[in-house]
């Protein structure tokens, strides 16, 4: 219990995948214009990162890793090459199935996310999640903690972000920086404030 | 009167259509740190106050003379008395022996003007290097050289450990001022605390030269740890086995950065920001309540391999830079939140994590610089969820 929970706190701020990994940044950099689909967007992150990671898992350790197949009779099958497909596979039809909820259930935040949402099949912190899960060798249990801190963390990046932004809407930054640039030079910024949870050992 | 009518007989020369038409910046900022400025609000509604953007700053710089001055004799007590033993190096050395004023580290004088020959080249080169970044930035993009530009340099001159090399003192304030505030358009714009954002920078970018035993008491041959990094590898009782009382800790005979080693000068400027409603009482509570909060937590939680977890508060609040943040960097305003129940729970998360990294973290023995810039991040969502949650309540209340 007490691993999990240090594997939950290191996965939210100490590696962050958006802020120490840089990873799902086309998301984190267009949708965190505005709080509130920021967190729709985290929110559908977590949640698919919740799912993907322990069902690419699942999949690892019965279906693909070297000697899984042993419960079908084929103990010498190694599939790992399958790997990186199968996962993608996983995300795509998870995210399918999370946009036609959000469509019947949340039209505005379905609206809001537009285009973004069937990304996040693409969305590299997603992938990213499912294959730090299988290099570091995570279990049933550990995988499942990952996935839904690994999402927080995310989440929690992209709503600070968004946070910072609104405030920046009342700024007055340079012709040639306003948009994409200011983004970057901020996301970097926030980083470097993230950097005080590096070198914590758990 | 011989200044102010040459000012006003030079004026047309800057203004639109003017001959130094472009300089205009410049002209305003010589006059209007010499002279109250002229201009007056003139469309309503009409707020009457002699509190304006120049004399907020001005107080903050006039805030930290007390740190300055404990600071400058710090440096040059603790050099001087490293000296004792290893002898005199250097060109401050020379300097002082030339004009005859020695080393003598129970003379406060001579302590003084030798810890102002360290600090002195830091803050001018802060000043030139910044301001020339300012008047660059202010001439081009049309707007005021802001006097918060004096308090961006007095805090950054003043959190530089004293032997910082000058070519680094002037790379962390440019990164400071143009990365940290002038890309989003200058004093009040800016998220971060541009002076913390160029001291994080040189952190991250220079450990060698910005943290280690060796930097703070700049003699050639001589260690001398903080207090927080002997506590961090030993426990707080150590600090004191080794000759450093709270009290010492308190008034600031310690090693550490130029202006942060006295508890007690910071907390006059304190009083004084206070005071003069500078400050928000609301920040420093905030903070000093996450501060005893988490570190008592931690004191009874207890751990039999991480010696800082017993560290208790009240060494918390004297030890590293924890007094001088919370003075001049929590309360300040821009970066901070900016609605009342956010700045207590603002100040309770710069608390709450600057006991954190010190604790916690083994990779920096002091953590209110990361911990600020962390709370600068956050600060604006939190705003965000108190505005939300008060939204709600009036419409529930309404409804």
């Amino acid at each position: 219990m007490e691993g999990l929970i240090s594997l939950a706190v290191k996965a939210i701020f100490v590696e962050n995948l958006a802020l120490s990994f840089f990873l799902g940044m086309c998301t984190f950099i267009a949708v965190s214009k505005k709080i509130s689909t920021a967190i729709g967007l985290g929110i559908s992150v977590m949640i698919v990162q919740a799912i993907t990671v322990p069902a690419n898992n699942l999949i690892l350790n019965y279906l693909l890793a070297p000697g899984a197949l042993a419960w079908a009779g084929f103990p010498d099958v190694d599939l790992t090459f399958l790997g990186l497909i199968s996962y993608i596979g996983v995300i795509a039809a998870l995210v399918q199935i999370l946009e036609m909820v959000l469509d019947k259930y949340f039209p505005p935040l379905y609206n809001a996310l537009g285009v973004f949402l069937p990304l996040i099949t693409v969305n590299c912190a997603i992938l990213g999640g499912s294959l730090f899960m299988v290099q570091r060798d995570y279990n049933f249990a550990e995988s499942l903690t990952y996935g839904v801190s690994s999402g927080f963390g995310w989440a929690l990046a992209i709503t600070a972000m968004a946070g910072v932004r609104e405030k920046l809407k009342y700024s007055d930054i340079p012709a040639g920086l306003q948009g994409l640039g200011i983004t970057f030079i901020t996301a970097g910024l926030m980083a470097m404030a993230f950097m005080s949870f590096s070198g914590v050992k758990l | 009167m011989g200044l102010r009518s040459f000012f006003d007989r030079i004026e047309p020369q800057f203004l639109k259509g003017g001959r130094f038409e472009k300089y205009f910046p410049v002209y305003e900022m010589v006059e209007s740190f010499l002279y109250t400025p002229k201009t007056v609000t003139t469309a309503a509604p009409h707020a009457r106050s002699y509190v304006d953007m120049k004399r907020i700053m001005t107080y903050v710089v006039i805030a930290t003379i007390p740190c300055i001055l404990v600071g400058l004799w710090n440096i040059g007590y603790q050099v001087n008395t490293a000296f004792e033993t290893l002898g005199p190096s250097g060109w401050r050395a020379l300097v002082l022996d030339t004009f005859g004023i020695g080393f003598n580290a129970s003379n406060p004088f001579a302590n003084f003007l030798h810890g102002a020959l360290y600090f002195l080249p830091i803050y001018i080169t802060t000043l030139v290097v910044g301001g020339i970044w300012e008047v660059l930035f202010a001439t081009i993009r049309r707007h005021e050289v802001n006097e918060g530009f004096l308090v961006t340099s007095m805090l950054y001159a003043l959190i530089m450990p004293p032997d910082a090399p000058l070519w680094q003192v002037a790379l962390g304030i440019s990164f400071g001022v143009v990365i940290g505030k002038e890309v989003f358009g200058g004093t009040g714009k800016n998220f971060l605390n541009p002076a913390l954002t160029g001291r994080a920078f040189l952190y991250f970018a220079y450990p060698a030269n910005m943290s280690g035993d060796t930097i703070w008491t700049p003699v050639d041959g001589f260690s001398g740890a903080t207090s927080l990094a002997i506590a961090a590898a030993d426990g707080y009782q150590e600090i004191i086995a080794r000759g450093t009382t709270w009290m010492d800790s308190f008034i600031g005979v310690v090693q550490g950065s130029i202006g942060e080693t006295s508890a007690l000068a910071c907390f006059i400027g304190l009083v004084f920001l206070l005071i003069t409603k500078i400050a928000n009482w609301r920040l420093v509570v905030g903070c000093l309540a996450g501060m005893i909060g988490f570190s008592t937590l931690l004191n009874v939680i207890g751990s039999d391999t991480n010696p800082m977890f017993a560290m208790p508060w009240y060494w918390h609040l004297v030890v590293g830079g924890y007094a001088f943040g919370l003075v001049f960097m929590v309360t300040e305003p821009v970066s901070a939140s900016h609605t009342n129940l956010g700045r207590y729970i603002y100040g309770a998360l710069i608390g709450f994590m600057v006991v954190m990294i010190r604790v916690v973290n083994p990779a920096f023995p002091e953590g209110m610089m990361l911990a600020i810039l962390f709370g600068n991040v956050f600060a604006p969502l939190i705003d965000y969820f108190v505005v939300q949650a008060n939204i709600r309540r009036r419409a529930r209340r309404d409804a």
